[in-house]
């Protein structure tokens, strides 16, 4: 089931085309990986996920129903890439604040901190004020600030910036743990590796169009290049042949690209032919970062202002 | 409106648990009362020594009129005593009366400088004598003189009673009733910017520390806006009361604490007038005089008035400075340009209240107490001296009117202004936001 559907949603601002017809859908209790360079739209995207801007066109519908901002945003928990808190206000205090504006009664907020602050170790800031606080304890108040209402939608813009990887693998502990338990993750980042290790499905979005949707495999799948790595001894002067391309020769290990539809097998074949031991063999897929480089790569590096 | 209610009561409590409210809360009328009582109290005990005073080379007429007083001046005629030896023979001056007539100038030498009050203590002594000595020349007594002044002086007043169409006389009483007025017109004034100021300062705190996006996924913009300045309302309204009450409480207490007879003492050295059962009684009727008439305004009315323009006038100004702060990041130059066309009508209705205040009925104040603009400091002026009921209730709905307007306005571009970051926003670009649908 989808806990989040986009139907050609369109935002535009003065002199941009923020977001210009995107669709997808997000299935419930995924992880969900909203990628793009900056300035692609992915904040104005969020916002209206959120119910912060209404979109000029197209629709939302959350949970199986036409998104309503007043009463959905209930179930939503939302935290922005410029991340806030009040600077004078007392750690637990602010956290009560923050779960009653969401619809919390007092004596149920009062308990989730209390377990939220337990499974974080956050026990003796209860009375501390937020500049006190490190910027990464700022950043582990702000998460427990925004999953708090147990959300059935968690949207987190570039969670893991500013964070030690101590703390890092904590976050993300959480977010896997949130995910077994039903709760639907939409991330927003730049950084790949995170992307690729954490997120089921992603979403390359650039100048406020979609430009690639699926699994991470499927997306690597997509892009693969026909590349393998064979763990030889051998020099690559010999290797003379229509089945690939040598791409890289390194001292035990040569990088293949295959040709005119040759398959593995055929690769194998031919080092079994020459006589030439074989160590290893895999096949090269993509990293996300590169797939990413590539489809941005080519678009002008910063959005041009537009008339509309 | 539930979510107003949570967001009314933390800007409520995080700014009446703040130190600078407290302080300035129960300092300041403490500071007034002190200032107020303690110059009092400076003034009636602040006795000088006796001031012996060498007169020397007298034309004549000084030696019989030149009259010392027994506890601050005392004069002593005599001779062989000049600007180099008055010391050695235990004199703090000597005046040499040695005039060169044109000129009117006498020259005393001291060896500490005089105080003002004793310099001119001596010129009034002198003025006098040469006063007695000419009026004596021309055969009139000054003892006469001083009996048909002291009778004629204040013996008519004029009591200003105002009769009103059902034919019943009122009393009335200028003074009092412009110094109520003036002074709740400046309090409103002082009030609007104090508490516009706070609100946009918040609103520029939640911008500047990003919380304001936080708060706009679990809050309508205006929500956040309402609660805000309804709680900023709130606290300013805590305030003024808590004044009201330490200042009636302290200076009730103050005044029981001064003995009775030093604030009599005080009103007569108020009045600089030499010592004596009448002046006694004089000050005494006064002070009854100015406090009945303060019991003849028309208190209820003026109260409940000034809690009317007091929250009518912060919610028309309050709004706007709302929608300024979120418009600026983090630069204070940013707020002072945009300000000024918010502080200058306030400032405006400041200068005509003060420069129109003798005639509260002129076409000026009227048409300045109905816009909202000005209303709230120019209408307070005004209501002590009496206001027609259609006027002031025209100028009530239209500040109620007024501060919806600006509300509504204002909401629309503090909904667009908190998310704005790293660009200032122009006057053009605030009216569009302020203006366009949804």
């Amino acid at each position: 089931m989808n806990i989040l559907e986009l139907k050609e949603l369109r935002k535009y601002f003065a002199n941009q085309k923020a977001v210009d017809g995107i669709s997808l859908q997000i299935k419930q209790g995924s992880i969900f990986g909203l990628l793009g360079p900056n300035g692609a739209g992915k904040t104005t995207l969020l916002r209206m996920i959120t119910g912060i801007f209404y979109p000029d066109e197209g629709e939302i519908i959350f949970d199986g129903k036409k998104f309503d901002p007043i009463n959905d945003i209930r179930y939503i928990g939302y935290m922005p890439e410029e991340r806030g808190l009040y600077k004078k206000m007392k750690i637990g205090e602010q956290a009560l604040y923050l779960a009653q504006l969401k619809g919390l009664s007092k004596a149920d907020a009062m308990h989730k901190i209390k377990e939220w602050f337990v499974r974080f170790e956050m026990q003796s800031w209860w009375n501390k004020k937020v500049e006190d606080l490190s910027k990464g304890m700022q950043q582990k108040l702000q998460f427990v600030t925004t999953v708090l209402h147990e959300p059935k939608l968690i949207i987190l813009d570039e969670p893991f910036s500013g964070l030690d990887p101590v703390n890092s693998n904590l976050i993300k502990d959480e977010i896997y743990r949130l995910a077994q338990n039903g709760c639907t993750i939409i991330f927003s980042t730049h950084r790949m590796e995170q992307v690729e290790e954490i997120c089921d499905q992603i979403v390359l979005v650039n100048k406020g169009h979609k430009i690639l949707d699926g699994t991470v495999n499927e997306v690597k799948q997509q892009y693969k290049e026909n590349l393998f790595e064979v763990g030889v001894k051998t020099d690559a002067h010999h290797l003379m042949t229509y089945i690939f391309e040598v791409v890289k020769h390194q001292p035990e290990k040569l990088l293949l690209k295959l040709q005119h539809d040759s398959t593995p097998n055929d690769v194998l074949k031919f080092f079994i032919n020459q006589d030439i031991p074989i160590n290893s063999f895999t096949e090269v897929l993509p990293s996300l970062n590169d797939i990413f480089i590539k489809l941005v790569e080519g678009t002008p590096q910063a959005r041009q202002f537009e008339k509309i | 409106m539930n979510k107003i209610g949570l967001i009314l009561k933390r800007e409520y409590i995080t700014r009446v648990r703040n130190k600078t409210f407290l302080l300035s809360t129960f300092l300041l009328p403490i500071v007034m009362i002190l200032f107020i009582f303690g110059s009092a109290f400076f003034a009636m005990s602040n006795k000088d020594n006796l001031k012996k005073v060498a007169v020397i080379n007298d034309p004549g007429y000084f030696k019989d009129n030149l009259k010392s007083d027994s506890l601050k001046l005392q004069f002593d005629f005599i001779s062989g005593v000049d600007s180099s030896t008055f010391k050695a023979k235990g004199y703090d001056a000597v005046l040499n009366l040695n005039n060169d007539s044109s000129a009117r100038k006498f020259t005393i030498h001291s060896v500490k400088q005089l105080g003002l009050d004793t310099k001119r203590k001596i010129e009034d002594r002198l003025d006098n004598a040469y006063e007695t000595y000419q009026l004596q020349k021309k055969g009139i007594e000054k003892k006469i003189l001083d009996s048909i002044s002291k009778q004629a002086n204040g013996a008519f007043t004029i009591e200003n009673r105002l009769t009103s169409t059902d034919g019943k006389s009122q009393e009335v009483n200028a003074a009092v009733n412009y110094g109520v007025g003036f002074g709740s017109g400046i309090l409103i004034y002082i009030t609007m910017f104090i508490f516009g100021a706070m609100v946009m300062r918040g609103v520029m705190e939640e911008k500047t520390n990003r919380i304001a996006e936080v708060m706009v996924s679990s809050v309508k913009p205006f929500e956040l806006m309402m609660g805000k300045i309804l709680g900023i309302a709130l606290v300013g309204l805590t305030q003024l009361g808590l004044w009201m009450i330490l200042i009636f409480t302290l200076s009730s207490v103050a005044s029981a604490l001064l003995p009775h007879e030093m604030v009599q003492q005080a009103a007569e050295a108020n009045k600089a007038v030499p010592v004596g059962g009448a002046a006694n009684m004089e000050s005494a009727t006064k002070f009854l005089e100015i406090q009945k008439s303060f019991s003849s305004v028309n208190w209820p009315l003026v109260l409940s008035c000034f809690a009317f323009y007091f929250l009518g006038g912060y919610l028309f100004y309050a709004s706007l400075f709302a929608a300024i702060g979120s418009v600026i990041n983090e630069d204070p130059q940013e707020a002072q340009s945009l300000m000024l066309p918010i502080t200058m009508p306030i400032i405006f209705g400041f200068i005509i209240l003060s420069s129109n205040m003798n005639t509260p009925d002129s076409p000026v104040m009227v048409w300045a107490s109905m816009i909202p603009f000005t209303s709230p400091i120019v209408m307070m002026g005004r209501i002590p001296s009496g206001v027609p009921w259609y006027q002031l209730l025209a100028s009530m709905a239209l500040l109620v009117a007024g501060f919806i307007f600006t509300t509504w306005l204002a909401g629309k571009i503090y909904r667009t202004g908190i998310l704005m970051y790293g660009k200032k926003a122009s006057w053009k670009e605030m009216i569009k936001w302020a203006f366009r649908k949804a």
